[in-house]
């Protein structure tokens, strides 16, 4: 890590909160200029939970599509055909009407009633962790025995990997997000990933099978391209791999912090849902989502911003401004903390919010009651949090029973 | 209370059908369906809530 980037003010953390100075440019200006993170001219930070809704649901004037996250200083990296090809089907590189084209055509497999047809077999998955866990003997680390292989095996699951490839692919997965690994190497990397979706997508061409990959084929064979399909792919197997993942190593954290709250969870049905909410409100792991170009000149928290200007969203600053919810430094899983924008707003709201919800509706309370006694097996202080990642984690969680 | 709900702007996030079950429900698409014309007073709190999560803005309260 000794060429790691500074990290910009949105992605600074000291433990679970944004750094006091995020709090302050929320609470006095409400918007500070940052670096954008690829070398890019910088950015307009927005804070405050009205201003960045509101720039959420409002894809006209801020858009997604005019957003170009690899160019760098060194020059292009990227053949423009390159650049068309890699984003090809990425839902979030796109704004109306072909995000709605792309994103109409999954969401019949993400709804509430579809999850809830998923349970049982995310039941078993999470019951086959804890039981791994307790066979290796304390102290465990949480992370990779928990809060890694059930969100990775689900999504596996549902997009068709198959299992001998998942060692690897959560590899891979991992330095993609790194942010601290030079641009080169992650280039390097996305192109690895790449060719792994294509064999990927292939395979399921030639025998489209009962998950997800098999359906779209089955579907929407003729409307979808293979890079689309390449990208849909790659974007669902990254956005359902470390994201709840890293929910489930930092809430669990947060709820041995809060030892009551962690009884409640344990304890009382009824509670889990609230705390799933709030639990994603306190942590909020998404930094910012993709940052949004200007299509007009506009105005967020009275400053006026030009056209083509980059608008980067404080997810966790909003999730904590006093003017969406009342105490906001506190956790308090009773509050259900409805509103919350850890998913996003508009229309990229997360897609797959449903599986992650349903996930970590499971995995919580199985983890505490298979643990009653569940604790820390490091002193408090050396929970490694993991920064330099687009995504807020920790690399690593010991603990003990 | 009568809810308006704009299918070609729901972008299936399924908000309305966690919080208001009773009113919202998705079709095969994914896409919202009202299953009340008309919200009964019981569940007017939940649907009106549902209303202000709503991340694509499809939903709103027609009358009270
Ligand atoms: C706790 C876990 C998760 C969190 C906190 C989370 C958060 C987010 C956020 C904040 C966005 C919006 C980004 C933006 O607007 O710039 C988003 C979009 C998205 N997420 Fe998630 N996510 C989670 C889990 C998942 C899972 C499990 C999947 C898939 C299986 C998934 C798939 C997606 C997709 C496809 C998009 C893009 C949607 C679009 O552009 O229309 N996410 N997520
Ligand atoms: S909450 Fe809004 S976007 Fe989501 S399913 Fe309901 S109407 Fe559609």
């Amino acid at each position: 890590m000794t060429e790691a980037p500074v990290l910009p003010l949105h992605m600074q953390r000291d433990q679970f909160d944004p750094v006091d100075e995020l709090g302050r440019t929320r609470d006095s200006g409400g918007i500070t200029m940052v670096p954008s993170l690829f070398g890019g001219p910088p950015a307009y930070l927005v804070t405050r939970y009205e201003d960045v809704r509101a720039v959420l649901s409002d894809a006209e004037h801020f858009s997604n599509a005019r957003t170009r996250s690899f160019e760098t200083e060194d020059g292009p990296q990227f053949t423009e055909d390159e650049l068309e090809q890699m984003r090809a089907g990425q839902m979030l590189a796109f704004d109306p009407p072909e995000h709605t084209r792309l994103r109409r055509m999954l969401t019949p497999e993400f709804t509430v009633r579809r999850m809830r047809r998923l349970e049982p077999r995310i039941v078993e998955i999470v019951e086959s962790a804890l039981d791994d866990m307790e066979r290796a003997g304390k102290p465990v680390d949480l992370v990779s025995t928990f809060a890694l292989p059930i969100p990775s095996l689900v999504i596996c699951e549902l997009l068709g990997v198959p299992y001998a490839d998942r060692g690897e692919f959560q590899q891979r997965t991992g330095r993609l997000l790194d942010v601290s690994l030079p641009m080169k190497e992650r280039i390097a990397v996305s192109r690895e990933n790449r060719k792994y979706m294509a064999r990927l997508v292939e395979g399921a061409k030639a025998a489209p099978g009962e998950d997800m990959l098999g359906m779209l084929i089955r579907e929407h064979g003729d409307d979808l391209s293979n890079d689309e399909l390449i990208g849909v792919a790659s974007l669902l197997l990254i956005a359902g791999h470390e994201t709840t993942s890293n929910m489930l190593g930092l809430g669990t954290l947060a709820l041995l912090r809060h030892p009551d709250q962690l009884k409640r969870v344990r304890d009382e049905p009824d509670m889990v849902s609230p705390a799933v909410e709030e639990l994603l409100r306190w942590i909020s792991i998404v930094h910012s989502g993709v940052p949004r170009t200007t299509t007009t000149e506009v105005e967020i928290a009275g400053q006026t911003i030009p056209a083509g200007e980059l608008v980067v969203l404080a997810l966790p600053a909003a999730n904590r401004d006093p003017s969406f919810i009342e105490d906001p430094e506190r956790l308090d899983i009773g509050r259900g903390a409805p509103g919350h924008v850890a998913f996003g707003h508009g229309v990229h709201h997360c897609l797959g919010a449903p599986l992650a919800r349903m996930e970590m509706h499971i995995a919580f309370p199985a983890l505490l009651r298979r643990f009653p006694d569940l604790a820390l097996a490091v002193p408090d202080d050396q929970v490694d949090f993991h920064t330099f990642n687009a995504i807020y984690g920790l690399r690593s969680l010991p603990v003990t029973w | 209370m009568k809810i308006a709900a704009d299918r070609g702007t729901c972008i299936g996030a399924g908000m309305c059908v966690l919080t208001a079950p009773a009113v919202y429900d998705q079709d095969d698409d994914g896409i919202v369906e009202l299953l009340v014309e008309d919200v009964p007073p019981q569940d007017a709190e939940a649907a009106r809530q549902a209303v202000a999560l709503c991340p694509s803005g499809a939903l709103r309260v027609l009358e009270d």
